[in-house]
C-alpha cells in the first residue's frame, strides 16, 4: 500500500542525505520526496511517499523516528489529509492542436505560463487523480517534455504537525 | 581564557572521565597529537587504525564506559570503518574522532581527505563535522551522550585540522538536550502487566536475553526473575554471562550452533520473553518455524528491532534493567498468581533437564588434540574469571560453547558483523582496561593475521595479552561449510601460515608451541602465569566441526548432531 509520510527534521546539513541513505540501504522504496523549510525556520518538513505492506510501514516509521536528527514522523494515512503535487509540462501546438490545448487547460485550472510559435508550457496542480486526469487527455497532444515536484500534505481541519513541548520520540 | 580546539578536545574529555583513548597520527592529527603532550590522558597507539577502533571498543565492552579513538583524515579515517561497524551492529558506545582537511578544502579532493562523515553514515548511530570551533565542546558533549544513551552505539566526529588550531572560549556544557533524540527508558505499565499475566498463565516459558542485558547492566535482574519465577534461559552470542553459565536453569546458546536443549525449548515454548535481542537470524534459524506454539514478549530498547524479524505479540520498549525490575515487583506483589509458578512450570524444566542431560555439548574425543579441549582446559585453569575475547570462526562458536561465562562482560566477541581480527585488539583494549586480569584471545590462524601487527603494541605497552590460536591450518569455518554442504571443495580455505612462535618472538613477545593433549596444562599454566604478551600456537585436529548445527534456513529442530 502507499503511505504519504510527514518528517520534521532539523534544518541542519546531512538530513537529507541520512534520510535517502535508510531508504537506500534498507530496500524501501521512494516515490517522491519533497524537502523545504517550515514554518519555523529550524525545522526542515520533508514529505514522503512510499510504498509498503504493514511490518515495512511499521519499519519505515521507527527507522525514521530513530534517525538522530528526525524530530517527528507522521503517517497522513492514519488521517484525513488533503495533498497536491504540481506539474509542469511543454506540449507541442500548432493550429489543430492549440484550441484543444488551452480548452483541456482551462477545464483542469492549469495555467500557460510560456508560449512559443510551436509550444505552450503549462503549470497544473492538483492530487493525484487530477493530474492524472489532465495528462491522459494531453498526451495524444503531443507532451515535449514533462516535470513533476513531488508530493506535500497536510491534515485537514484544526490538526496540525508539530513538535510537541516536551516530545518524546519512539514510545509504543 | 580562549583554548584552541585541540586543547577544547583534551578538556572535552578530561569532562567525559576519559581515561584512555586509541589512536595513531597523521598529518590532520598533528595539532591535536601535540596537545596530549604531557597530558594525563592514557595514550594507546596502535599499528593500525581499524585496531584502534576495536582496542576502544573491547575497552567499552569489558568496562561498560564509552571507548575513544582518535585517527587522521583520509586513510587514517577510512581504515576505521570496519571497526565503527563491529561495534554499531553489537551495540557498542564508541567516540571516535576522525580529523579532517582544513574547511577551506573540503571538497575539493585534497590531500588526504575522505568524506567519512558519509562513508560510516550507515553504521554509526551519528554523526558530526564540527566546521566551527565554538561548536566543538557542545559537539563533543552530544557526541558522548548519544554513545551511551539509549541503544548505545558508535558516534563520529570529524574535525578539520584549521578547527583543532582555532581559538574559543571553552566551558564543557553540563547538560544536553537534544529535542530530536529522547529513549524511552522506562516500559509502558500496561504492557509489563499484561506480560506478567502471560506469564502467570505460561507453562513452557523461555526467556531469550542478549547483548541488551549486558549494556543496560540488568544480569543481577534477569537472574533474580529467573529464579524467582523459574523460567529457564537461553542466551544469544552477544548475550553470553548475563547469567552464570553454570546455573541450572541456563540452557546455553541458541541458534545455528546452540544447544539442544536451548533449541529444543525454544522450539517446544509457548511463551518467550525475549530480552535485549534482536532475534539475529543466527539466533532464529527459519522464522517461519521459529517458537511455532509460543506467543512472544519482546523488551527491547530499540522500537525499530520489535517485530522487525518476528512479529511479536506483547512489545515493550524500554530498558532492559528497568522493565525486569518492574516485573519483578509484579512478581513479588501478586501472590495470587504467581503462587503455582513453579508447580505450574515444573514438568516443563523437568523436561528441559532430559534434554540437557541426554544431550549435552561434547566431541569426539580421539588421539588428535582437540580445539573443545583446549577450551574446556583454559575455562577450568582460570575458572571461569578470565576475560575473553574471540576472532570470528569456529573457534569463536567453540569458545561460546565450551567455556562457562559467570559474569557479564567476560565474553567480547563481534556478534553482528562477525569481524575476523576483531579479538586481538579488543584484548588490548580490555587489558588497558582492567591491567589485573587475565584477558585471552581465543583465535584461528586465519584471524589472527588480521590485525597480527599489534603485536608491537602488546609489547610497547607490556600488556600481558594472551592469545591461543587454535591453528586447523584451514579457513575452518567456511572449510566445515565446504565440508558439510560443497562436497569437501576446499577452494581457498587452506591457508598457510608463518611459524607463530617465531612471529611473536621477532616482536618481543612470548611463544609458546603445543602440539599434544599431554602438554596443555602445563602450557597454558606457564603462559598464564608469565606477565607477557603472549601467543600460543595450538596445533588442533584440522577437520574438526562445529555441531550442533542447524544449516543456514532450516528451522531451529533440524540440528546436525556430533
Ligand atoms: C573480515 C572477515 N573476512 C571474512 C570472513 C568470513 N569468515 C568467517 S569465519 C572465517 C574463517 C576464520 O578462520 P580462522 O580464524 O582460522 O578460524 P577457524 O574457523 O578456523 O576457527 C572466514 C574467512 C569474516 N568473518 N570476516
Amino acid at each position: 500500500m502507499r503511505h504519504t509520510i510527514s518528517l520534521l527534521v532539523e534544518n541542519e546539513f546531512g538530513v537529507l542525505a541520512r534520510v535517502a541513505n535508510l531508504f537506500s540501504g534498507r530496500g524501501f522504496n521512494i516515490e517522491s520526496l519533497c524537502v523545504a523549510e517550515s514554518l519555523d525556520p529550524t525545522i526542515s518538513t520533508m514529505t514522503i511517499v512510499t510504498r509498503g505492506n504493514d511490518a515495512i510501514l511499521e519499519q519505515i516509521l521507527k527507522q525514521l523516528n530513530k534517525l538522530i536528527n528526525v524530530i517527528k514522523v507522521t503517517d497522513f494515512n492514519e488521517m484525513d489529509y488533503v495533498s497536491r503535487e504540481m506539474v509542469i509540462v511543454k506540449v507541442h501546438a500548432d493550429d489543430k492542436t492549440r484550441e484543444e490545448i488551452l480548452r483541456i487547460t482551462e477545464i483542469f485550472r492549469g495555467k500557460i505560463i510560456d508560449v512559443s510559435s510551436k509550444s505552450y508550457t503549462i503549470m497544473i496542480n492538483g492530487d493525484e487523480e487530477k493530474l492524472k486526469g489532465f495528462l491522459n487527455l494531453i498526451k495524444p497532444l503531443g507532451i515535449k517534455e514533462l516535470v513533476r515536484t513531488g508530493t506535500i500534505a497536510m491534515a485537514r481541519g484544526e490538526r496540525t504537525i508539530k513538535m510537541k513541548e516536551n516530545h518524546i520520540k519512539g514510545g509504543e | 581564557m580562549k583554548k584552541t580546539g585541540a586543547q577544547i578536545i583534551i578538556e572535552s574529555l578530561k569532562a567525559e572521565g576519559v581515561k584512555t583513548i586509541f589512536c595513531y597520527p597523521g598529518g590532520a592529527t598533528l595539532n591535536i597529537t601535540d596537545a596530549f603532550t604531557n597530558t594525563d590522558l592514557q595514550q594507546i597507539v596502535v599499528r593500525h587504525e581499524q585496531a584502534a577502533v576495536h582496542a576502544a571498543d573491547g575497552y567499552s565492552r569489558a568496562s561498560g564506559k564509552v571507548g575513544v579513538s582518535l585517527v587522521t583524515s583520509g586513510p587514517g579515517a577510512t581504515n576505521t570503518v570496519t571497526g565503527i561497524a563491529t561495534a554499531y551492529m553489537d551495540s557498542i558506545p564508541l567516540v571516535i574522532f576522525s580529523c579532517q582537511v582544513n574547511t577551506a578544502l573540503i571538497g575539493n579532493d585534497a590531500f588526504q581527505e575522505a568524506d567519512i562523515v558519509g562513508i560510516t553514515r550507515p553504521c554509526t548511530k551519528h554523526s558530526y563535522l564540527v566546521k566551527d570551533v565554538k561548536n566543538l565542546a557542545q559537539t563533543i558533549k552530544e557526541a558522548f551522550h548519544i554513545a551511551r544513551s539509549g541503544r548505545p552505539g558508535p558516534v563520529l566526529v570529524d574535525i578539520p585540522k584549521d578547527v583543532s588550531a582555532s581559538l574559543a572560549e571553552f566551558k564543557y556544557p553540563d547538560k544536553v538536550n537534544i529535542r530530536s533524540y529522547q529513549p524511552t527508558y522506562t516500559g509502558h505499565p500496561g504492557q509489563i502487566k499484561k506480560a506478567m499475566r502471560l506469564i502467570a498463565n505460561s507453562k513452557r516459558p523461555v526467556l531469550y536475553t542478549g547483548g541488551g542485558i549486558i549494556s543496560s547492566g540488568a544480569a543481577g535482574e534477569l537472574l533474580h526473575l529467573a529464579e524467582k519465577l523459574s523460567i529457564p534461559v537461553t542466551n544469544t552470542l552477544m548475550g553470553l554471562g548475563g547469567i552464570p553459565g553454570n546455573h541450572p536453569l541456563f540452557l546455553g546458546m541458541l541458534g545455528m550452533h546452540g544447544t539442544y536443549a536451548a533449541n529444543m525449548a525454544i522450539t517446544e515454548s509457548d511463551l518467550i520473553i525475549a530480552m535485549g535481542a534482536r532475534f539475529d537470524d543466527r539466533a532464529t534459524g527459519k522464522t517461519d518455524e521459529f517458537a511455532p506454539h509460543a506467543k512472544i514478549i519482546h523488551v527491547d530498547i530499540d522500537p525499530t528491532s520489535i517485530s522487525k524479524n518476528i512479529k511479536v505479540d506483547i512489545p515493550i520498549v524500554g530498558d532492559t534493567k528497568n522493565v525486569l525490575t518492574k516485573m519483578i515487583e509484579i512478581a513479588e506483589e501478586d501472590n495470587e498468581a504467581f503462587k503455582q509458578q513453579h508447580k505450574r512450570v515444573s514438568e516443563w524444566v523437568d523436561k528441559i533437564n532430559t534434554w540437557k542431560k541426554d544431550y549435552p555439548l561434547t566431541y569426539q574425543k580421539s588421539g588428535i588434540l582437540k580445539p573443545q579441549y583446549v577450551i574446556e582446559r583454559i575455562c577450568e585453569l582460570t575458572k571461569g574469571k578470565a576475560i575473553i575475547t574471540t576472532e570470528v570462526g569456529q573457534h569463536q562458536m567453540w569458545a561460546a560453547q565450551f567455556y562457562t561465562f559467570l559474569k557479564p562482560r567476560t565474553m567480547l566477541t563481534s556478534g553482528g558483523l562477525g569481524t575476523m581480527g576483531f579479538g586481538f585488539p579488543a584484548a588490548i583494549g580490555a587489558q588497558v582496561a582492567y591491567p589485573k586480569s587475565l584477558v585471552i584471545d581465543i583465535a584461528g590462524d586465519g584471524s589472527i593475521q588480521m590485525n597480527i601487527q599489534e603485536l608491537a603494541t602488546v609489547v610497547q605497552y607490556n600488556l600481558p595479552v594472551k592469545v591461543v590460536i587454535l591453528n586447523n591450518g584451514f579457513l575452518g569455518m567456511p572449510r566445515q561449510w565446504q565440508e558439510l554442504f560443497y562436497e569437501k571443495r576446499y577452494t581457498w580455505t587452506h591457508l598457510s601460515s608463518p611459524d607463530f612462535v617465531k612471529v611473536a618472538e621477532a616482536y618481543g613477545a612470548v611463544g609458546y608451541r603445543l602440539e599434544e593433549e599431554k602438554d596443555v596444562d602445563k602450557v597454558l599454566k606457564e603462559a598464564f602465569r608469565n606477565n607477557r604478551p603472549t601467543f600460543i600456537d595450538v596445533s588442533v585436529n584440522p577437520e574438526e566441526c562445529v555441531y550442533p548445527m542447524v544449516p543456514a534456513g532450516a528451522s531451529l529442530k533440524e540440528m546436525l548432531l556430533v
